[in-house]
């Protein structure tokens, strides 16, 4: 049940996005077109949790018992940075298809904070192995909403008119706001239904 | 682009080339800590430093770095000096340390950081480099405590913590909550807007500028249908 909890709380009542402001680069810069949104989305969560599958092995197992937990930062953006290369490098030689569809992105998320957050944050909460895990692919999927919802509209807000100063990131941050204003009510939803 | 002089180079990212309001860049932790105006100014120094110190050291070090691995070594630089603040931050200020959590690390991701390391310490001297790095970080701090001074004004009636306006006018929690962030720092950079008469808007165009993944966005943003 537990479980659960923590992915649909990940995906809606603490949308990376919305909630948390990780990510928000590529959320605005990105989400113009719905093909480039899905492209970005899946690269995320494919990165989310194979970044997790590795950097919470190496705080648990080599940085905690070697009392040198301040290296974290140092050590999960490398890893991260590597890890990136590495499944860019394989998909291109065995899936070039898929590196096509998603290659482009790959770059792109090494410096994205959403990754590093949610590997630093799964550290803070405390989950175990399995529960970061789920907590990353369910920030991954929360993030992917977040970016199909605001294409949608987004695509609708550019065919308006509205003030000159408006326009641009400005119209896009409005937006932005009331997405998450309407995130918001979905707080506490989690909670009523898991108890 | 012609020789700057030296003042120049400092005020540059004070107001013209705002990190935050003009080039908008480094928005995560703009929208998620501007709370309350405190914030805004731990928050600001610690970029200030790290920007500058980063930029120093890359600068000095620009013809030893490679080019081809360039980026990987950047971010070596910024996360030593980010682990740096870190601690100094969990060792003195534990309440700031608490309020600004996971985006201390998360400063070496920032594109400002990388931004001006790419665009700018790579390619000028030392002194230049700090100077750019100081006034950036500046500007970043100005950005942030006056967007958390309107925060915390209309959300919880109080500026630095002093109840101002509570007492007089319900404040509107929203304000503080992740709605009211995006809200303040769209209608933020409209009125940046309107003021240079959307001399600006060019710039904010190119949103992770200076970020290395930059020059791919745009091309893909522009040439998507491919």
């Amino acid at each position: 049940m537990s479980m659960i909890k923590i992915v649909l709380a990940a995906v809606i009542t603490n949308n990376y996005v919305l909630a948390k402001f990780l990510g928000i680069c590529p959320f605005l810069g990105v989400s113009k077109k719905l093909d480039n949104a899905m492209g970005m989305s899946i690269a995320v969560i494919i990165v989310m949790v194979l970044a997790t599958a590795v950097t919470w092995p190496i705080q648990m197992l080599l940085l905690v018992p070697k009392g040198i937990g301040y290296m974290q930062t140092l050590v999960f953006i490398l890893v991260i940075a590597a890890l990136v290369q590495m499944i860019e490098i394989i998909l291109k030689k065995y899936i070039p298809s898929l590196h096509k569809a998603l290659g482009i992105y790959l770059p792109l998320i090494t410096t994205n904070c959403a990754v590093l957050g949610v590997c630093v944050l799964n550290i803070d909460e405390g989950y175990t192995f399995v529960e970061s895990l789920l907590n990353s692919f369910g920030s991954g999927v929360g993030f992917m909403l977040a970016m199909f919802l605001f294409a949608g509209v987004r695509s609708r807000i550019e065919t308006n008119d509205y003030p000159e100063s408006f326009k641009g990131v400005a119209s896009t941050l409005v937006a932005a706001a009331i997405l998450s204003l309407s995130f918001m009510g979905f707080s506490g939803m989690i909670d009523a239904i898991f108890g | 682009m012609e020789k700057k002089s030296k003042l120049q180079i400092l005020t540059n990212g004070f107001i013209k080339e705002n990190p935050v309001l003009v080039l908008v860049i480094g928005t995560c932790p703009t929208l998620a800590l501007s709370t309350q105006a405190i914030n805004g100014i731990g928050m600001g120094l610690s970029v200030l430093f790290v920007l500058t110190c980063s930029n120093i050291f890359i600068s000095a070090l620009k013809k030893v770095i490679p080019d081809t691995v360039r980026i990987p070594c950047y971010i070596v630089v910024i996360a030593a000096f980010v682990t740096i603040v870190q601690l100094v931050i969990s060792a003195f200020f534990p309440s700031l340390n608490d309020s600004l959590g996971v985006y201390i690390p998360l400063i070496v991701v920032n594109c400002i950081i990388l931004g001006r390391a790419e665009m700018f310490a790579n390619k000028n001297s030392v002194i230049d480099s700090a100077l750019d790095g100081i006034g950036m970080g500046i500007g970043y701090t100005i950005a942030l405590t006056l967007m958390g001074c309107i925060r915390e004004l209309l959300g919880n009636g109080t500026l630095f913590g002093v109840t101002v306006t509570a007492n007089v006018i319900t404040p509107m929690t929203i304000m503080t909550m992740a709605p009211g962030g995006f809200l303040t720092f769209g209608v933020m950079i409209a009125i940046v807007n309107k003021i240079t008469k959307g001399k600006v808007r060019e710039k904010q165009q190119n949103k992770c500028l200076g970020c290395p993944g930059s020059a791919f966005c745009s091309e893909k943003e522009e040439g998507g249908e491919q």
